[in-house]
C-alpha cells in the first residue's frame, strides 16, 4: 500500500519541498507541484470514490477538468470546501481531504449491495417504482436522497471575500497550450491589448507533459521564453488558474480566476477568486481536446486510465501510475507515451491496438524498442478492486470491430492505459452559438462556422500535430489582432519541431466482449453518473431516442464533469443503437459553466449587511439613531418606524406621538418620499398625460395631488406635484415607488412622446425633507422663518414659498398627510441635521416630538388617505377608491380608456371603506379576509380584505381601511374578518373617513 | 394493462436484461386528419390529449411537437408546485391541480415524483407580511392548506437560513404550504406521453406547425413540415412561442415572451428539505433529489426567442441566494440555463376560445405554469372537448383584456413560480 510510485528523477514537482497531507484520516507526502491526484497516485492510493448509482469502487481516471471520479471535500469549518477534483487541487502542507462517497468506509461501502441488485436498476427505474402505496414515496425519497449528492455543504459562513473586475480588450486567448501561447505571442506583438487565461496553475497546456522538443528547446524552456516575452509586453494580461467558464452573447465572457486555494496560508487580505467580466474584440479559443476512454466491460475498475493522464502523470509529476502498464488504443497519439515510458525505462507490458494494420512513425518506434504489439486485438474484460488492476482479458477482434474471433486469455497488469481518440473542447464555441459539426476523420466534434467573433485553432480546431497547432496559433493570433483594429506586424517564426506520420484512427464506440449485448461485466459510458451502454441501448428501445431525451433519462453527462468524458461516445453510441450517423443526432446543448464555479465569486461583495442592496439613509438618519428609532425598511431606505421611549412598547409610543402630534406639535422625517424635477415648456402637458387630474391652469407657487394610473386603469402611483417656476415642476412620488416612476415617464417620453420637451430628473436624495405638523406647527414655523408670511390667506393649503428657515435656504410647502396643519420643509440635504435640530430646539415649549412611519400611517388611515402598495394593489381603480373627483373629464391620461371598460364600470367592485370592530379594542389584522357570514364549509365566498388597521389613540377606538364588494352602498352593514387561527371578529361598514371628516383642521 | 410498470415488471424484465421493454409511447406517421390536434408537446399539451382521451373519450388526437417532447419550458424549469395564489380564480385553478398532482403517479402508472416537501414564501418588509397574511387567509378561506411562521418557526424548519435581525432585509416571517413541493420534470412530459399514448393519442415529434388552416372564420387543419393534418379543432399549447402561432391564425395576443433562466449547483448531501422563495431577496431554492441545489429568480428584461439569457441575472440570483444561505458560499455552480416564458400583463394564464371557431389556445402562464400542467391540461381538455371553459377557467379568457376583468396575481407572486 505504501510503495511509493514516485520515479527516482523527473517531473517538474520540486522535490525539495517535500508537503504533508491527509485524505480520509491517513498522512500521506508529497511535493510542491503535486496535484492531489498526483501525490495519490504516488503513494499507491487506488480507490478515491465510490459510484454514484451501483457504488463500485473508482480510482483516479485523468488529469485535469475531465475527471469524473475523484471528487473530494477539502478543508472543514468555514473552509470547507465540497466537489473539488483531486486532479486540479495543487498540494500544499496540511491539506486534508475526505472522499465524498463510501459508507461506512471507501473500502467497505455497504452501498455496493445496489451493484448486486444492479439488473433491478436500469436506467430510469425509478419511473418504473416506488409510486405504491402512495404515502410511502416520501419515505423513498428520503432514501433516495440519502444515497444521493456528492460532498457536504459547509456549515459555516465563509470567512473568504471575492471580487470582480471589468474589462475590455481586443483578443481573449482561451488557453495557453502551443496554440494560445502562439496566438498570444502573435497578437502582443500586433499591439493588440490581450488577456490569455488557463484554468492551469502555469501556461503550457499539453506541453506540459510533453517530452518533444520545440525550436531545438525542451517544451518547458520553450514555454518560459515564450511567457517572458508575454510578461515583457505591458498590454499582455496572463491568467494562471483562471477559467474561462461561460460565453455569452455580444462577446461577453466570464473568466473565474482561483487565487488562493493553492496557498498553504493564504494573506488574508487576498481574495479567494475574481470574477473577470470580460468583453473581448475577438476570442481565440485555444482549448485543446480531451483524450476519450474506450468502452468495454469493467472498464471502470481503479487502475484503467487516459493514456494522456499516464503519459501527464510521468512527466510532470514524476509519477508511474503503475509498475506494469498495457495500453489499449485505436489511434497513435497512445504510442507517444508508450515511448515516454520506455524511455524513462519502465516496463510496458504490451499495447493492445484494435486496428488489425496500424501504421505510422510512432508504431515503428514502439515496436523496435521491443514492446509487443496485439493487433486487430482488444481488451475484453478487466480484473481487479480496490487496490488496483490484476489482469487484462484480451480477444482477437473483426476488421469491423463488432465480433470477436478469438479469445486470447490475459495479460497481467496492474494500469490500463487507454485511447479512443480525441474529442476537441468546443465547449465555448458551442456556447458561442455555434454548432459543432461531426468529422468523420477523428470521429468527433470540431468548431462549425463562428456565430460571434470567435476563432478555434489548435486541437480545439481539431489540429492535433505539435507543428500544425503552432502554426495555427500564430495565425489566429495575428488575424485576431487584424480584426479587432490592430495594424501592428503580429508575425512570429514558427520554431521547429519533430514531426511524424500518423496512421488514422479506427473509431469503435462499444467493444464487444464475446457475449451478447448487455451481458458480461457492465460498459460504463460515464463514469460519474454510472451510465452504461446498456442503459443506452434500453433508452432507445424506449423511445428516448432524442439525444435529449437519452440525456435526460440515463442522465449520461449530468454530472459534475459535464460529460467531458462520456458525452461524445453516449452519443455515438445512441446514433449507432438508431442506424444513424453520429453527426446526424448531434450534440446535447454545451451549456455554461465549462467547469463549476463558486457561488461566492459570482455574488462577489454584493452580499451582507451593507453590500447585499445600498441602504439608503436620510440626512438626520444619525439623530433618529441617537433617538432610539426602530427602524423599517421601505425600498431601499431606512425610516424611522417609531422612536420608543425607554420602557414604552410600540403601541405606548405610537399612541404619545399621534396624540402629540394632533395636541400640539410633531415633526416627521419625510426624505424618502421620491423627488423628481420636471422642466421644459412642455412639462405641463406631460404632466396632464401622467396624471389623471388637470394640470394646465396650475399656477406658480401653487400645488396639487395627482394620481398615476398604469394602462390598465388601475392605481400605480400618487403624489404632491408643485410648480416652482414658469416650466419647472417638482413631483414626488411614493418612497416605494420613486424609480419605477421616473423609469415609466422617460419610456413614455422617450418612446411615445420624444416630441415633447420635458426633462426628467430625480433628486430624491439632494433634499431633506421634514413635515411639521399639528395645531403648533403655524407658531414655530413663524418663529423660525421671517420672510415667509404664514398667515392663512397670504400662505394657503396647497401652495410652496421660498424662504429662509432657521437661516437656511429653503422651500416650505403647507400640505398635510394627517389632516392638521402641516408645512413641509425642503432644504439642501447637505443642511438636515442643523434644520431638523434648529426644528426640535425651537420646538421644545411646544412638546414637538418626533413621528415615525407608524404614526403617520394612524393618522393618514384616520383621515381615510390611502397609501399606494397597501391600499391598493394593482386592481384598484380611483373610482373603487371613492375618488373619480380625480379623473378629469376633460382631457385624456394614460389609462383613462381602461375607465370605461365594461369591467371597470361594474357596480359590484371593490370599494375602499372604513371598518369599525363590534369590539372597539379589537384590532383587525391587516390582511384579514372579509366575509357577509362567518363560514362554516370552505371554500366559503370572500368579499374584500383588511388593507390597514390601527387603534385610533384619537378616537379611542380601532380603525380600519378595507376593500368591500360593492362597499360604499353597504354603509352600516356588517362584514366578518375570519382569520387563518379560527378567530372571527365582526366589523361594520362606515366611511374611510374617522376624524375631522369637514377637514378643518387643516383649514386653520 | 401490458408493460405495466412496477417493482415485478422490473424484476420480471431483469431476467431478459430488460430487452422487452416496450417503447413508452410510438412514433407513428402523421395521420392525415383527428378529431382534434394539440400543437406543443410541453407538459401542457400532453396532458391536454391525455385528458381528452381518459375524461371526454375523444381519442383520435395527435400531438404535434416541433422537437422532443417535454423540451421547452416543461423540462427547463424549477418544478416548484404550490396552490397557495391569492385570487379566488387563480386558487381554485391551481388547487385543482395540485389535487391532481397527488394522485398523478398512481394514475398516469409513471412516478412523477411529486415531493411534497412544502414551499416557503418569505417576507422581508411589513408590507410582505400584510401580502402574506392576506394570501394565507384567503388560502384558508378557499379550502387550501396555508400557515403563516414566524422567524423561529422558520429557523425550525430551515436551521441553515440566515435570519439574523441584522441581514439587510431580515426574514420577518414566511407563508408556508406543506402540500406544495417539487416533481421531476422530464417524468411529466414522459408520463402524460406514454399514458395517452396508451389511450390511442399519436405522439408526433419533430413536426412542426408553420400555418394554421382556416376556412370561413373556422379551423381546418394545420400545415407542417411533415405535411397539412386536418381536423377541426386545433388546440395551442406552446408557450414562449404562442404568439408565433397566434400571428399563423391571424391572432394577436397580449403575450411578451422573455428569457427566464435557472441554474444548479454541484451535489451535495442533503441539507435543503423544502422549497425557499423570496421576493424582496430576489431568488428560490430547492434541492433535488440527486442533491443538486436548483435555483431561479426572475426573466430577464428584454424579449426574445433565444434560449439563454444573460449573465448578470445569474450574479444577482446567486447573490440573493448567498444572502439567504451564507454556508452556500462555497458551494459551486454547475449549469445554467434559460426557457422562454409567455407573460401575461397580469400574470395569469389564457385558456379558452379565440374568435376562430374551433382554434383554442392555452398560454400565458409564464414563470409558473409547471405546478399548473395536470390541472391546465384538464380543464383545457373539457373545453376542448365541449366548446365550452370549465367554470375553473371561464374567468381565464382572452376577452378579459378587453373587459377588464384581470386577474392580477403580480402582487402575490413577484417570483411566480
Ligand atoms: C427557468 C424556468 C423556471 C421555471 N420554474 C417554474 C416553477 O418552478 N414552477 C412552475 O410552476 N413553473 C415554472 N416555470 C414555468 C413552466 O415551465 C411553464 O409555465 C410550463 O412548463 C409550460 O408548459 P407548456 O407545456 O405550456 O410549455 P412547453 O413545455 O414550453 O411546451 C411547449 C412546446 O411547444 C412546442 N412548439 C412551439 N412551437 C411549435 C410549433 N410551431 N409546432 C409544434 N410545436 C411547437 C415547443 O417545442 C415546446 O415543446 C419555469 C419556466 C422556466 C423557463
Amino acid at each position: 500500500m505504501s510503495r511509493s510510485l514516485r520515479v527516482a528523477n523527473g517531473g517538474s514537482i520540486r522535490r525539495t519541498r517535500l508537503l504533508s497531507f491527509s485524505f480520509n484520516g491517513t498522512l500521506y507526502s508529497g511535493f510542491e507541484g503535486d496535484t492531489l491526484a498526483s501525490a495519490l497516485l504516488a503513494n499507491n492510493v487506488r480507490t478515491v470514490h465510490r459510484s454514484f448509482k451501483y457504488h463500485r469502487p473508482r480510482g483516479v481516471v485523468g488529469s485535469g477538468a475531465e475527471e469524473p471520479n475523484s471528487i473530494v471535500q477539502v478543508g472543514s469549518g468555514s473552509k470547507a470546501t465540497p466537489n473539488l477534483r483531486a486532479t486540479q487541487i495543487e498540494l500544499y502542507d496540511g491539506l486534508t481531504a475526505r472522499s465524498v462517497s463510501g459508507w461506512p468506509s471507501l473500502r467497505v461501502d455497504l452501498y455496493a449491495l445496489n451493484g448486486l441488485l444492479g439488473r433491478l436498476l436500469p436506467a430510469g427505474f425509478y419511473y418504473k417504482t416506488f409510486m405504491r402505496p402512495r404515502f410511502l414515496w416520501s419515505w423513498y425519497e428520503h432514501f433516495i436522497r440519502k444515497a444521493a449528492g456528492l460532498g457536504q455543504a459547509p456549515r459555516e459562513a465563509d470567512l473568504d471575500h471575492y471580487d470582480k473586475l471589468n474589462i475590455h480588450c481586443d483578443v481573449l486567448i482561451v488557453g495557453g497550450g502551443p496554440t494560445g501561447l502562439m496566438a498570444a505571442r502573435a497578437a502582443g506583438r500586433a499591439g493588440a491589448r490581450v488577456i490569455m487565461a488557463d484554468e492551469q496553475a502555469e501556461m503550457g497546456g499539453s506541453l506540459l507533459s510533453s517530452t518533444a522538443s520545440i525550436g531545438g528547446k525542451k517544451p518547458g524552456d520553450w514555454v518560459e521564453t515564450v511567457v517572458s516575452e508575454l510578461t515583457r509586453m505591458p498590454e499582455v494580461i496572463l491568467l494562471p488558474r483562471s477559467t474561462v467558464t461561460g460565453y455569452y452573447d455580444h462577446n461577453f465572457l466570464v473568466i473565474n480566476e482561483r487565487r488562493t486555494d493553492h496557498l498553504e496560508r493564504p494573506d488574508p487580505r487576498l481574495r479567494r477568486e475574481r470574477i473577470w467580466r470580460v468583453r473581448a474584440s475577438q476570442v481565440v479559443l485555444a482549448t485543446g481536446a480531451i483524450e476519450r476512454p474506450l468502452v468495454f466491460s469493467n472498464n471502470d475498475k481503479p487502475g484503467v486510465m487516459l493514456a494522456s493522464a499516464v503519459s501527464t502523470y510521468l512527466v510532470r509529476y514524476g509519477v508511474l501510475p503503475g509498475r506494469k502498464i498495457v495500453f489499449f488504443t485505436n489511434n497513435d497519439s497512445a504510442y507517444q507515451t508508450v515511448l515516454q515510458l520506455v524511455d524513462a525505462g519502465m516496463e510496458v507490458v504490451a499495447v493492445v491496438d484494435v486496428r488489425s494494420d496500424p501504421q505510422g512513425d510512432l508504431i515503428q518506434q514502439v515496436r523496435s524498442a521491443g514492446v509487443p504489439i496485439f493487433e486487430g486485438h482488444v481488451v475484453v474484460d478487466v480484473r481487479g478492486g480496490t487496490s488496483g488492476l490484476r489482469m487484462v482479458l484480451i480477444a482477437r477482434v473483426n476488421k469491423t470491430l463488432d465480433e470477436i474471433l478469438s479469445h486470447k486469455g490475459e495479460l497481467r497488469c496492474d494500469v490500463l492505459a487507454v485511447s479512443g481518440g480525441w474529442n476537441p473542447v468546443v465547449h465555448l464555441h458551442a456556447q458561442s452559438g455555434g454548432k459543432p459539426v461531426f468529422n468523420e476523420e477523428c470521429a468527433s466534434f470540431l468548431p462549425g462556422p463562428s456565430v460571434q467573433n470567435e476563432r478555434s485553432a489548435g486541437a480545439g480546431n481539431g489540429t492535433f500535430g505539435l507543428a500544425d497547432c503552432l502554426r495555427e496559433g500564430a495565425e489566429a493570433g495575428r488575424r485576431a489582432a487584424q480584426d479587432a483594429g490592430l495594424t501592428g506586424d503580429g508575425s512570429v517564426d514558427i520554431p521547429k519541431v519533430e514531426s511524424h506520420v500518423e496512421g488514422s484512427l479506427h473509431p469503435i464506440w462499444v467493444v464487444p466482449n464475446g457475449l451478447a449485448e448487455g451481458r458480461g461485466g457492465k460498459k460504463f459510458v460515464d463514469l460519474q453518473n454510472d451510465t452504461t451502454v446498456a442503459d443506452i441501448r434500453l433508452a432507445a428501445r424506449e423511445g428516448y431516442r432524442s439525444v435529449e431525451h437519452l440525456k435526460r433519462y440515463t442522465a449520461l453527462g449530468f454530472g459534475t464533469d459535464q460529460g467531458k468524458l462520456g458525452n461524445i461516445n453516449g452519443m455515438a453510441i445512441l446514433a449507432d443503437v438508431l442506424g444513424q450517423a453520429p453527426g446526424k443526432i448531434g450534440t446535447t446543448t454545451f451549456r455554461p459553466n465549462y467547469t463549476p464555479v463558486t457561488f461566492g465569486a459570482i455574488a462577489g461583495r454584493e452580499i451582507g449587511s451593507t453590500f447585499f442592496d445600498p441602504t439608503r439613509k436620510t440626512a438626520v438618519h444619525q439623530w433618529h439613531v441617537e433617538n432610539g428609532a426602530e427602524f423599517e425598511d421601505v425600498g431601499q431606505w431606512k425610516r424611522p418606524w417609531y422612536y420608543p421611549l425607554p420602557g414604552e412598547t410600540m403601541n405606548e409610543a405610537v399612541r404619545r406621538e399621534c396624540l402629540a402630534t394632533r395636541e400640539s406639535l410633531g415633526i416627521l422625517d419625510a426624505s424618502t418620499l421620491g423627488k423628481i424635477e420636471i422642466r421644459g415648456p412642455d412639462s405641463a402637458e406631460f404632466l396632464n398625460r401622467i396624471y389623471t387630474n388637470s394640470w394646465l391652469t396650475l399656477e406658480i407657487g401653487r400645488c396639487r395631488y395627482g394620481l398615476m394610473l398604469g394602462e390598465d386603469g388601475m392605481v400605480m402611483d400618487d403624489g404632491v406635484t408643485s410648480r416652482i417656476g414658469e416650466d419647472h415642476y417638482l413631483m414626488t412620488t411614493t418612497t416605494g415607488g420613486a424609480a419605477h416612476v421616473l423609469a415609466w415617464m422617460e419610456r413614455w417620453l422617450q418612446t411615445e412622446w420624444p416630441h415633447l420637451r420635458v426633462y426628467l430628473t430625480s433628486v430624491t436624495d439632494h433634499w431633506f425633507v421634514t413635515s411639521v405638523a399639528g395645531p403648533n406647527s403655524r407658531e414655530i414655523l413663524t418663529k423660525l422663518c421671517t420672510d415667509i408670511d404664514f398667515s392663512a390667506d397670504a400662505f394657503p393649503f396647497m401652495s410652496v414659498r421660498a424662504g429662509t428657515v432657521a437661516g437656511i435656504p429653503a422651500r416650505v410647502y403647507r400640505i398635510s398627510f394627517s389632516g392638521e396643519l402641516a408645512y413641509e420643509i425642503n432644504v439642501s440635504a447637505n443642511y438636515g441635521r442643523s434644520l431638523w435640530q434648529a426644528i426640535m430646539t425651537a420646538g421644545q415649549s411646544l412638546n414637538i416630538t418626533p413621528y415615525g412611519t407608524e404614526a403617520m400611517h394612524v393618522l393618514r388611515a384616520e383621515k381615510g388617505y390611502i397609501i399606494v402598495g397597501q391600499d391598493t394593489d394593482g386592481s384598484v381603480t380611483p373610482g373603487d377608491l371613492g375618488m373619480d373627483w380625480i379623473v378629469s373629464n376633460g382631457k385624456d391620461c394614460i389609462g383613462k380608456r381602461s375607465l370605461s371598460r365594461q369591467d371597470t364600470r361594474r357596480e359590484n367592485r371593490k370599494q375602499l371603506v372604513g371598518l369599525t370592530t363590534v369590539d372597539p379594542t379589537l384590532v383587525l389584522p391587516e390582511g384579514a379576509q372579509l366575509l357577509n357570514e362567518p363560514a362554516k364549509e370552505f371554500p366559503a365566498p370572500m368579499v374584500g380584505h383588511v388593507t390597514s388597521s390601527y387603534f385610533s389613540p384619537s378616537l379611542r377606538h380601532s380603525i380600519a381601511l378595507a376593500l368591500v364588494k360593492g362597499g360604499r352602498s353597504r354603509e352600516g352593514s356588517m362584514v366578518y374578518a375570519q382569520l387563518i387561527d379560527g378567530r372571527v371578529i365582526p366589523a361594520t361598514i362606515g366611511q374611510p373617513k374617522f376624524f375631522d371628516p369637514e377637514n378643518q383642521r387643516q383649514k386653520v | 394493462m401490458k408493460n405495466k410498470y412496477s417493482i415485478f415488471s422490473l424484476a420480471r424484465n431483469a431476467v431478459t436484461y430488460h430487452e422487452n421493454w416496450r417503447e413508452a409511447w410510438r412514433s407513428p406517421e402523421p395521420r392525415k386528419g383527428y378529431d382534434v390536434i394539440v400543437i406543443g408537446g410541453g407538459g401542457h399539451g400532453l396532458a391536454t390529449a391525455y385528458y381528452l382521451a381518459s375524461e371526454h373519450g375523444i381519442r383520435n388526437v395527435a400531438v404535434l411537437e416541433k422537437n422532443w417532447i417535454g423540451g421547452g419550458n416543461t423540462g427547463r424549469n424549477t418544478t416548484i408546485v404550490r396552490s397557495n395564489y391569492l385570487w379566488d380564480e387563480s386558487a381554485h385553478l391551481y388547487e385543482k391541480s395540485l389535487r391532481l398532482w397527488e394522485g398523478l403517479s398512481q394514475k398516469l402508472n409513471y412516478n412523477v415524483m411529486f415531493s411534497q416537501r412544502g414551499v416557503m414564501n418569505l417576507g422581508h418588509t411589513l408590507q410582505d407580511m400584510r401580502d402574506i397574511e392576506r394570501r394565507s387567509n384567503a388560502n384558508y378561506l378557499n379550502g387550501i392548506d396555508s400557515e403563516v411562521l414566524r422567524p423561529e418557526q422558520i429557523r425550525q424548519i430551515v436551521p441553515i437560513m440566515n435570519t439574523s435581525p441584522h441581514a439587510r432585509y431580515p426574514v420577518l416571517g414566511a407563508s408556508f404550504q406543506r402540500r406544495g413541493g417539487v416533481a421531476r420534470h422530464d417524468a411529466v412530459a414522459w408520463g402524460f406521453a406514454r399514458a395517452a399514448d396508451r389511450e390511442g393519442v399519436d405522439i408526433l415529434q419533430n413536426c412542426e406547425v408553420t400555418g394554421i388552416l382556416r376556412h370561413n372564420g373556422a379551423v381546418t387543419g394545420v400545415e407542417t413540415n411533415r405535411g397539412r393534418i386536418q381536423a377541426k379543432k386545433v388546440g395551442v399549447v406552446v408557450a414562449g412561442h404562442s404568439s408565433v402561432i397566434a400571428s399563423m391564425a391571424g391572432l394577436r395576443l397580449p403575450i411578451e415572451s422573455h428569457p427566464l433562466q435557472a441554474l444548479v449547483s454541484e451535489p451535495l448531501k442533503p441539507i435543503l428539505h423544502t422549497v425557499v422563495m423570496s421576493n424582496a431577496v430576489h431568488g428560490y431554492i430547492s434541492q433535488s433529489d440527486k442533491g443538486e441545489l436548483v435555483i431561479g429568480a426572475g426573466v430577464d428584461s428584454y424579449t426574445g426567442y433565444g434560449q439563454r439569457g444573460s449573465f448578470s441575472v445569474v450574479e444577482g440570483n446567486i447573490g440573493a441566494i448567498v444572502e439567504l444561505f451564507p454556508v452556500f458560499s462555497r458551494v459551486r455552480m454547475l449549469r445554467q440555463w434559460g426557457g422562454i416564458v409567455d407573460v401575461c400583463p397580469d400574470a395569469c394564464p389564457i385558456i379558452g376560445k379565440t374568435p376562430i371557431r374551433g382554434l383554442y389556445f392555452n398560454c400565458g402562464w409564464g414563470t409558473g405554469g409547471f405546478k399548473a400542467t395536470p390541472g391546465s391540461g384538464w380543464v383545457f381538455a373539457h373545453t376542448i372537448a365541449r366548446g365550452e371553459p370549465h367554470s375553473l377557467n371561464a374567468a381565464f379568457t382572452l376577452e378579459r383584456f378587453s373587459t377588464g376583468a384581470l386577474i392580477d396575481e403580480h402582487g402575490a407572486a413577484g417570483v411566480a413560480h
